[in-house]
């Protein structure tokens, strides 16, 4: 036990102490600006197929439930709004971060846990490079970006999947349901679920790159870290979720 | 002659073992120093002091002139620059091709146009002896004699004033650890002023060494001019020269 807990504020300590370090190496050389668009395209254009997927398909089951218990208290009007406000203040950021964040932090993992191994990080080092400049501020750069623009998408298909499923399975009228979603959702509704995925963004990459650089234990370590690097994630978002969505609420909604 | 590395009393310990127990050495300005001793001795972690890699638990280690342990990782980087580090398994990046290898130290720290890059990248490897037509190849495409090579020239294209080598033989046959030992050699007389090998090759010593330290337990049990301490009577020293030593250590 006292060893998981040493073991438990050691990962955390770490990992806020690399953040500090990221945080100090924030300005880039222009020459590693080509690597912040590298990581852009491997983050975001190789995950846009697993994030539009997930929320097409979220938007339209929840819809679905909704329409079909929310008829039971005769409000199936405001399925729209309800739907609406789920998938742009929880749904599309949330499942974002999890599927595409678990998905780019692996990876990341994977990588620079290899180059550890391998002793290719030293060899950096050695040469006189930066590697948190060289290695991770370019990926975290990338990743406030991505993760913000696929929640932007998220936010869009599947607001427009739970339209279409409604007009295809229940008959609602798309004029209608677009008009009453526009009326109660506010763009803060909007700003607060991207607000959060910047900040995802941000996390999800620290956790990829700490797991990596503290791989220990050859091939088989490399194999742990990769595992654990998804476990971290999903659970990351998911508790940061909660305080962060408190935080938002107490900072724009007043006391709630 | 002029000390360019200092090492004072270092300790070092991981996970309860004690690795290093109270090393201090000098690296004198013009000289190659070769650190021997079996597998476990210590002799990688006390090149990794050397490089800054890691910090001791407790001691100095000077670099020219300037005490090394107490900065951070971007503070160590100008004096980096001025070393040359040789990894036992070459630590070239697997993604790159020879050329972008080699050529790596260069982009980072020059402005250089893409021909002269090229151009000092073929001199580099023409230096260690390998042809043009390796520079499109991948490190896994190179056998291991060719990749440590590769690791040399990579080292050696920011010009460093010190050379620091980690088992340069190990794993290579005869003729490759002999190219390699004169390699050292040429190094040590045409590009640095000073140079640290590490190995627990006999041969590789004998050919390259100036000095000679012996590190048995986390400890020199000999250091001094090479065919003094090659010719020593002390017991543990002969034991390990002659490959009768029973380490403590696995």
């Amino acid at each position: 036990m006292e060893a998981y807990l040493r073991r438990t504020a050691m990962w955390y300590g770490g990992l806020s102490l690399l953040g500090g370090r990221v945080l100090r190496n924030l300005a880039l050389p222009p020459s590693y600006l080509q690597h912040v668009v590298r990581e852009i395209e491997v983050m975001g254009v190789r995950s846009l197929g697993v994030a539009l997927i997930a929320a097409v398909f979220t938007g339209m089951v929840f819809a679905l439930q909704s329409a079909v218990n929310m008829a039971r208290f005769g409000a199936e009007a405001y399925v729209g709004p309800v739907s609406a406000l789920a998938i742009l203040r929880e749904l599309g950021p949330v499942l974002t971060a999890i599927l595409v964040g678990g998905k780019v932090a692996s990876g990341i993992t994977a990588e620079l846990g290899s180059m550890k191994v391998t002793e290719q990080i030293d060899a950096l080092r050695t040469l006189g490079v930066n590697y948190i400049k060289r290695l991770i501020v370019p990926r975290l750069l990338a990743a406030i970006v991505v993760f913000p623009l696929l929640t932007v998408l998220a936010d869009v298909v599947g607001v427009l999947g739970g339209m279409v499923i409604m007009y295809l399975e229940r008959g609602a009228d798309m004029y209608t349901y677009w008009n009453v979603t526009t009326y109660w959702v506010v763009p803060r509704d909007f700003l607060m679920g991207v607000g959060k995925s910047v900040f995802f963004g941000a996390i999800v990459t620290l956790i990829g790159c700490y797991n990596g650089l503290s791989t220990e234990g050859g091939t088989e370590g490399l194999g742990r870290a990769t595992t654990a690097t998804v476990v971290h994630v999903t659970m990351g978002v998911i508790v940061s979720d909660f305080f962060l969505t408190k935080l938002i609420l107490i900072l724009f909604w007043g006391r709630v | 002659m002029t000390a360019i590395v200092e090492v004072i009393d270092v300790w070092k310990r991981f996970d309860g073992l004690e690795v290093l127990r109270g090393l201090s050495l000098e690296a004198l300005k013009g000289e190659t120093l070769v650190v021997m001793g079996g597998s476990g001795s210590g002799k990688t972690v006390l090149l990794r002091h050397i490089a800054g890699l890691i910090q001791p638990d407790r001691g100095q280690v000077k670099v020219f002139g300037q005490n090394i342990e107490a900065l951070s990782e971007e503070e160590l980087l100008p004096i980096r620059r001025r070393m040359g580090f040789v990894f036992q398994g070459a630590a070239l990046f697997d993604s790159l091709s020879v050329h972008e290898n080699v050529a790596y130290p260069l982009r980072e720290h020059t402005r250089l146009s893409e021909d002269r890059i090229r151009a000092r990248v073929v001199a580099a490897l023409a230096r260690v002896g390998l042809p043009e037509d390796v520079l499109p190849l991948l490190p896994s495409e190179l056998s291991g004699g060719m990749r440590k090579r590769v690791g040399i020239a990579r080292a050696l294209m920011v010009e460093p004033d010190i050379m620091l080598y980690d088992e340069p033989t190990a794993g290579l046959d005869p003729t490759n650890a002999r190219l390699v030992a004169d390699l050292i050699s040429e190094v040590q007389a045409g590009v640095c002023d000073t140079s640290i090998v590490v190995t627990h090759d006999l041969e590789l010593t004998r050919a390259v060494a100036t000095r000679v330290a012996v590190l048995i337990d986390g400890r020199f049990a000999a250091l001094g001019p090479r065919d003094a301490v090659l010719e020593s009577d002390e017991p543990a020293v002969r034991a390990f020269l002659t490959g009768e030593a029973t380490s403590h250590r696995v």
